[in-house]
C-alpha cells in the first residue's frame, strides 16, 4: 500500500539474544515488520515508544551490536502471496528454502538473513474485459503453471493444480481500466489496473502481500455438514471432521501424531495441504518431502507434492520465527480458500509454538500464567483455531479451512495448558493412547476420550453415500469399545475364563472391530488408505457379525467356537487383504460368515 | 588466524559467571572472548549482551579467583569456532576443543562455528539405509538407519556404557564386511573417569581407537564447559561426514549432566525456570544438538548419533527423556528388572521405538517379512506382558488356554530374541523371532498374512 512512502530506522542501542532496542528515527508502527543490519535480519516491533521500540528478531542474532540500523517497512509482518507458492518449502517467515534438484549438496545450510528471490513467471488467461466492474475477490484471471514448458523458467516442480488471480480483500471495487492480454507475465507485475469510485487507480499483480496476523475477509460463514474425508476408518467413521471444522491430536512422544498427520495430510479429501512443521524434525520433514514427491494423488493422479505447501521451522532453527509460522500457515490456507478451494492445514505441533510464545513472554518480562505460559495463551490458541471455516468467499465462491493441530503435552499428561485450553477450542478430539501405540496398534486414538462434535451432522452426507446405518453402527461401536474397557477390568480380577457367555463375546467383538476395522497401518499399500464405500462395507460386515455372534449365542454356542472358525480370522485382515472395489471378495465373506453361522448353530443343536 | 582485539583494565563488575566489561572495543553479540588471569591462565567467556556503556560476558569457565584490576580480555570478533583438519581420528580432546592427549596441535583445514547451522529439510535426504548394531533388540525390533538419531535411556548402573562400546564396534550395513568409511566420535559429558577410561580401552582392544574421536569433559571440569561439548563433537562429526565422506556414529553421554548444566547456568543468569527448574528453552537447546543427525543429498557422509541419558529416578517422564524423546527419532529404553534377571541387552522393548524403522526396513532392505514379522512380535509380546499381569492376580490356573501360550511366549521371547551372548546379523535375528512365534495359535497371528505362515511358522 503506502509501503514505500515512510522509511523509519533506528539505530540499536541494547541487544541480548533475540531481542534488542533502539532509538527510532521516523514512526514505526506496533508489530512492523523491520529488517535489522546488513544481513536483513527479520523482525517484528514488539514495543513502542517515542524514544525507543523494542524488536523481536525471527533469527540468529549473532553478531549485532549497538548502532547497528534497524530499518522500517511500513507494513505489518506479512507475506507475499501468489501462485508461486503451492508445491513449495519455505521458512515460518514465508521465505522458500528449497533446493533445486541436484543442488542439494552444494547449498544445505539456512542461512540468516532476508536474500532477493527472482520472481517466477505464470501463464495468464484473462478473466475480466476493460470496463467490466469488480470488487475484493472477484477473479481477474485464470493462472496455470506449465503450459508451455519453455515459461517455466525456474526449472522445479511445476504445481498442476489451475489457480486463479483475485482481486486482493482490500483493494475497494472499481471499474477495470487495463487488463494484460493471455501470455506469461512475473509474479510481481500488474496485469490489470482497477479505477475506484473515487477516482483512485490501483494495479493488481498475481501476488500480493497480506499481514499473518490479521484473518482474511468472507462474505459469509457456512454450515459444516460435509465431512472432510482422512481415508482413516477410525477418524472417518468414529470421529469425522467436518470440511472447516477443527481438530487437535494430542499425544506424548512416540504415539504417531506426526504419523497420523502426514498420513492424513496424503490421503484426505483435501484441494490443497498447508503442512507446518513447527519446531519438530527436520528428517520427517525431508522423508515427508521424499514422499510426496513421488506418491500420487488417489483423486487428481498428479503428484501429492504439487498440491502441497510445506512450512518448516525445525526445531533447531530460530524459535521466535516458530511463533509466527502457525500464522504464515493459516494466511496462505486462506489465500487458497479464497480461490474456492478446500484447504486442510496441519500443524506440528502447537506445543512448540505455545513454547515460542513462553520464551519470548519471558524475555519481555511478561507475568507468566499456567506453566509459565502468558496469559493470552488461550486467545491466542482460539484465534487460531477460529480461522478455521467453510466460507462464501467475497467472491461468491465455497471453500474451507479445516485444521489439525498436533498436540505434544510434557509427559503425555493431557491436564497441561496447553492441551487442555485447545480442547476448548476443536470440534474433534483425537487423543492418542500410549498403550495402543505401545503394542503397535496404529492410529493409536483412545476411542474412549476421543470425540467429535460434528458425528451428528455428518449422518446425512453418509446416508446420501449409500450407508443408512451409519449412526447406529457408529453408536453400536462405540458401545462395544466402552463395554470391553469395562470387562477388562474385570476380567483383570476374575479372570476371563470365569465371565460368562455374553461379556466373553462382548470382549470377542471388540477385539473384532479394534483390529479388523480400528487398526490401519499407514505403510500398507492396501490398507493406508480406504474409501467411504469400503469404509461402509466393512462397517455392515462386522455390524453382521456382531448380530450372527449375538443369535449364535441365544442358541448356546460359546465364543471361543466362533473365534476359531475360518471367517474370523478372515474378517480380521480384511482390511490388509481385501483392496478398494474388489466387492466380489467382500461378498463373499458376507455368504461364508452366513454359512459359518449356520454350520456351528447345528453342530451345536447336533452336540446336544 | 583471528583479528584479536584486546582491552585491558576494562572489568567493572563480577557477578556469578557474569563479566561486566566497558565498551572499548565494537563487538558483536555471541562472540567469543578469552580473559586472561593474573597468573597467565586463560578462561573462555562468551557476549550475552550489549549496551552502549557495557559488554555483558557469560564466562564458560569458573569466574573464582578473577580480578578486576589487570585482567586482559582478548576478544575473537566472531563467535567460537572448532578448527579442523584430515588428523582428527585417534585424537583426544578435552570439552573445549583442545587436545589432551599429549600429541601436537591439530593441522588446521577448516575453522567451523561450533554451533553450527540448520539443515534446509529440503537438503536433507531421508535416512533409509538399515544399520546394523548387531543386537536383536534393536536391529529386529526397533531398527536403526544411518542419519538417524536414536537415544538410549537408562538409569544409574544399567550397562549403557557397555551397550554403545557394543554398537560402535559392531555396527555395520549388512553384508558389508570392513572396508566403510567408518568413524566414531565419543562425546563424555560430565563423566566420572572410569567411563572415559572404559570407553577409551575397550575401543583400543576391538582396534577401533584409531578410526574414533574423543572429547571428554569429565566430572570434575567447570560445568558450563559441558554446554560446549557436544557441540565441539558434533562439529567435528560434522566436517568428517560431510566434507571427508565417512559415516560418523556419534555417541554422546551423559546428556543428563549436560541439561543440569543447562539447569545451572541459566539460574544463575536468573531466568525464569520452567519445569523441575530447567529452562523453558530446553527443549530448543537439545534440538540444536540431536538435529544435527543426519544426511545431505549430493554428499556422501552420515551423522547418527547415540546420545545416552539416565532418566532421573528411572522416571521417563522427567523434563530431560520427555523433551529427548519429543525431538529424536525413538528412544531405546533400558530396564533395571530385566538386567537384574541378568539379560543383556536388558531392553525394554514396550516403550522403546524407532520411528525411522519404516523407512529403512522391507523389501529389498533388509527381507520383505520384517515388518511385518516385528509388528507380529510387538503385538504378541504387548498381550503376554498384560497376561503377566493377568496372571499375577489370578494365578497361572486362572488363565485361560490361549493366555498360558502367550505366557510362555513371552518367557521365550525374552530368553531368545531379545537377550544374546553374541553379535547377531539381521538373518540370524530374524531366525529368532520366527521361532518365538512358534507355539502361538494360527488365530492369534493377525499380523501376518497367510503366506508369510507358511514359509515361515509351518
Amino acid at each position: 500500500m503506502n509501503a514505500h512512502d515512510v522509511a523509519a530506522r533506528a539505530a540499536t542501542t541494547w541487544i541480548s539474544g533475540p531481542v534488542l532496542r533502539a532509538r527510532p528515527e521516523g514512526a514505526f508502527l506496533l508489530r512492523e515488520a523491520v529488517t535489522v543490519g546488513e544481513q536483513r535480519l527479520l523482525g517484528e516491533v514488539i514495543r513502542l515508544a517515542r524514544d525507543e521500540i523494542t524488536v523481536q528478531v525471527y533469527e540468529d542474532t549473532s553478531g549485532l551490536r549497538p548502532g547497528t540500523l534497524v530499518n522500517g517497512s511500513g507494513r505489518l509482518l506479512s507475506v507475499r502471496l501468489g501462485p508461486g507458492i503451492l508445491g513449495h518449502i519455505f521458512d515460518g517467515l514465508l521465505r522458500p528454502i528449497g533446493v533445486a534438484p541436484g543442488e542439494a549438496g552444494r547449498d544445505p545450510w539456512v542461512l540468516p538473513g532476508m536474500r532477493d528471490e527472482a520472481p517466477a513467471q505464470f501463464w495468464l488467461t484473462p478473466r475480466v474485459r476493460v470496463g467490466d466492474a469488480i470488487g475484493p475477490g472477484d477473479v481477474v484471471a485464470d493462472v496455470s503453471v506449465g503450459v508451455d514448458a519453455s515459461l517455466s523458467g525456474s526449472g522445479e516442480a511445476l504445481s498442476g493444480l489451475p489457480q486463479r488471480c483475485l482481486v486482493p480483500p482490500d483493494l475497494p471495487a472499481g471499474q477495470v481500466i487495463e487488463i494484460a492480454a493471455a501470455g506469461s507475465y512475473r509474479e510481481d507485475q500488474p496485469i490489470c489496473r482497477v479505477r475506484d469510485a473515487q477516482g483512485g487507480e490501483h494495479g493488481i499483480a498475481l501476488s500480493h502481500r497480506w499481514p499473518v496476523r490479521i484473518p482474511r475477509p468472507v462474505a459469509q460463514r457456512l454450515p459444516s455438514d460435509e465431512p472432510m474425508l482422512t481415508g482413516q476408518r477410525i477418524l472417518d467413521c468414529l470421529f469425522p471432521i467436518a470440511r472447516g471444522g477443527t481438530a487437535a491430536i494430542p499425544g506424548g512422544f512416540g504415539t504417531g501424531k506426526t504419523v497420523l498427520l502426514e498420513t492424513v495430510a496424503k490421503w484426505c479429501d483435501a484441494d490443497v495441504i498447508v503442512y507446518v512443521g513447527c519446531g519438530e524434525r527436520g528428517n520427517e520433514l525431508a522423508g515427508l518431502l521424499a514422499e510426496f514427491g513421488e506418491l500420487e494423488d488417489p483423486r487428481s493422479g498428479r503428484l501429492l507434492l504439487e498440491r502441497t505447501v510445506v512450512i518448516a521451522n525445525t526445531s533447531n532453527m530460530p524459535v521466535s520465527a516458530r511463533e509466527a509460522s502457525i500464522y504464515t500457515g493459516i494466511t496462505v490456507a486462506e489465500y487458497f480458500r479464497d480461490q474456492g478451494l478446500n484447504v486442510t492445514l496441519m500443524a506440528d505441533s502447537t506445543s512448540r509454538w505455545a513454547e515460542a510464545l513462553r520464551e519470548v513472554s519471558g524475555r519481555l518480562g511478561e507475568l507468566p500464567g499456567e506453566g509459565g505460559y502468558p496469559a493470552y495463551l488461550s486467545s491466542r490458541l482460539a484465534d487460531f483455531y477460529e480461522r478455521a471455516a467453510r466460507v462464501r468467499t467475497l467472491g461468491g465462491a465455497n471453500g474451507s479451512v479445516s485444521v489439525l493441530g498436533a498436540v505434544s503435552p510434557p509427559s503425555g499428561d493431557f491436564s497441561e495448558p496447553v492441551t487442555n485450553h485447545t480442547r476448548r477450542y476443536v470440534g474433534c478430539l483425537w487423543a492418542l493412547d500410549v498403550r495402543r501405540a505401545q503394542a503397535r496398534f496404529y492410529p493409536a486414538i483412545q476411542p474412549l476420550t476421543s470425540y467429535s462434535v460434528s458425528a451428528a451432522s455428518l449422518a446425512r452426507w453418509w446416508h446420501s453415500a449409500g450407508c443408512t446405518r451409519w449412526e447406529a453402527l457408529r453408536r453400536r461401536f462405540l458401545t462395544l469399545l466402552e463395554d470391553e474397557a469395562r470387562l477388562e477390568r474385570m476380567a483383570r480380577i476374575i479372570g476371563r475364563d470365569a465371565m460368562p457367555a455374553r461379556q466373553r463375546l462382548i470382549l470377542l467383538c471388540a477385539q473384532l472391530v479394534n483390529q479388523a476395522f480400528l487398526r490401519q497401518s499407514a505403510f500398507s499399500d492396501i490398507d493406508r488408505y480406504a474409501t467411504p464405500q469400503r469404509q461402509a462395507v466393512m462397517m455392515r460386515l462386522l455390524g453382521s457379525f456382531i448380530e450372527a455372534a449375538e443369535g449364535l449365542l441365544e442358541a448356546n454356542v460359546p465364543p471361543e467356537r466362533i473365534a476359531e472358525a475360518p471367517i474370523f480370522r478372515a474378517l480380521m485382515r480384511m482390511g490388509e487383504e481385501i483392496p478398494d472395489g474388489d466387492w466380489e471378495r467382500f461378498s463373499e465373506l458376507d455368504r461364508e460368515l452366513t454359512a459359518t453361522a449356520r454350520r456351528l448353530r447345528e453342530e451345536v443343536s447336533g452336540d446336544e | 588466524m583471528y583479528a584479536r582485539l584486546t582491552g585491558e583494565d576494562i572489568a567493572n563488575r563480577v557477578d556469578g559467571p557474569l563479566l561486566f566489561l566497558r565498551r572499548s572495543v565494537d563487538v558483536g553479540l555471541n562472540e567469543a572472548v578469552e580473559v586472561e588471569t593474573a597468573d597467565g591462565g586463560v578462561r573462555l567467556g562468551r557476549i550475552a549482551a550489549l549496551d552502549q556503556e557495557t559488554v555483558t560476558v557469560e564466562m564458560l569457565d569458573d569466574t573464582a579467583g578473577l580480578r578486576l584490576q589487570g585482567t586482559r580480555v582478548r576478544f575473537f570478533g566472531e563467535p567460537l569456532r572448532f578448527d579442523v583438519g584430515p588428523g582428527l581420528l585417534g585424537r583426544v580432546f578435552n570439552g573445549v576443543g583442545k587436545p589432551i592427549d599429549g600429541g601436537p596441535p591439530l593441522a588446521a583445514e577448516r575453522s567451523l562455528r561450533v554451533d553450527g547451522l540448520p539443515m534446509k529439510p529440503s537438503a536433507r535426504e531421508a535416512p533409509s539405509e538399515f544399520l546394523e548394531t548387531g543386537f536383536s533388540a534393536i536391529d529386529l525390533m526397533n531398527s536403526l538407519v544411518r542419519g538417524q538419531k536414536l537415544p538410549l535411556f537408562s538409569g544409574g548402573g544399567l550397562p549403557h556404557d557397555r551397550i554403545a562400546v557394543d554398537i560402535a564396534c559392531n555396527a555395520r550395513l549388512p553384508g558389508a564386511r570392513g572396508g566403510e568409511d567408518f568413524a566414531i566420535v565419543f562425546a563424555g559429558i560430565g563423566i566420572p573417569h572410569a567411563s572415559a577410561e572404559f570407553f577409551r580401552e575397550e575401543m583400543e582392544k576391538s582396534g577401533a581407537l584409531a578410526r574414533t574421536l574423543l572429547f571428554l569433559n569429565l566430572a570434575s571440569d567447570s560445568s558450563a564447559q559441558r554446554l560446549l561439548t557436544p557441540r565441539f563433537a558434533l562439529t567435528a562429526a560434522e566436517y568428517m561426514a560431510f566434507e571427508q565422506g565417512k559415516h560418523v556414529l556419534v555417541i554422546l553421554t551423559d546428556l543428563t549432566n549436560y541439561c543440569e548444566a543447562l539447569r545451572e547456568v541459566s539460574a544463575s543468569r536468573g531466568e525464569v525456570p520452567s519445569r523441575k527448574g530447567y529452562p523453558g528453552y530446553m527443549y530448543s537447546d537439545l534440538a540444536t544438538l540431536y538435529e544435527r543427525a543426519g544426511r545431505i543429498r549430493g554428499r556422501p557422509g552420515s551423522v547418527t548419533q547415540v546420545p545416552i541419558l539416565t532418566m532421573p529416578n528411572d522416571d521417563i517422564t522427567h523434563p530431560i527423556p520427555d523433551l529427548t524423546g519429543y525431538i529424536t527419532e525413538g528412544q531405546i529404553v533400558l530396564d533395571r528388572e530385566l538386567h537384574r534377571r541378568d539379560l543383556y541387552p536388558p531392553v525394554r522393548l514396550l516403550p522403546s521405538l524407532s520411528r525411522l524403522m519404516k523407512d529403512g526396513t522391507g523389501a529389498g532392505l533388509t527381507h520383505a517379512d520384517h515388518p511385518a514379522l516385528a509388528a507380529q512380535l510387538y503385538a504378541a509380546y504387548a498381550q503376554a506382558q498384560q497376561t503377566r499381569i493377568l496372571a499375577s492376580v489370578v494365578g497361572e490356573e486362572g488363565l485361560s488356554e490361549t493366555d498360558r501360550t502367550y505366557l510362555a511366549f513371552g518367557g521365550r521371547f525374552e530368553q531368545d530374541v531379545l537377550a544374546q551372548p553374541d553379535r547377531r546379523d539381521i538373518e540370524q535375528s530374524m531366525d529368532a523371532g520366527w521361532r518365538a512365534l512358534r507355539g502361538l495359535p494360527r488365530n492369534e497371528l493377525t499380523r501376518l498374512s497367510d503366506a508369510q505362515i507358511e514359509s515361515h511358522l509351518a
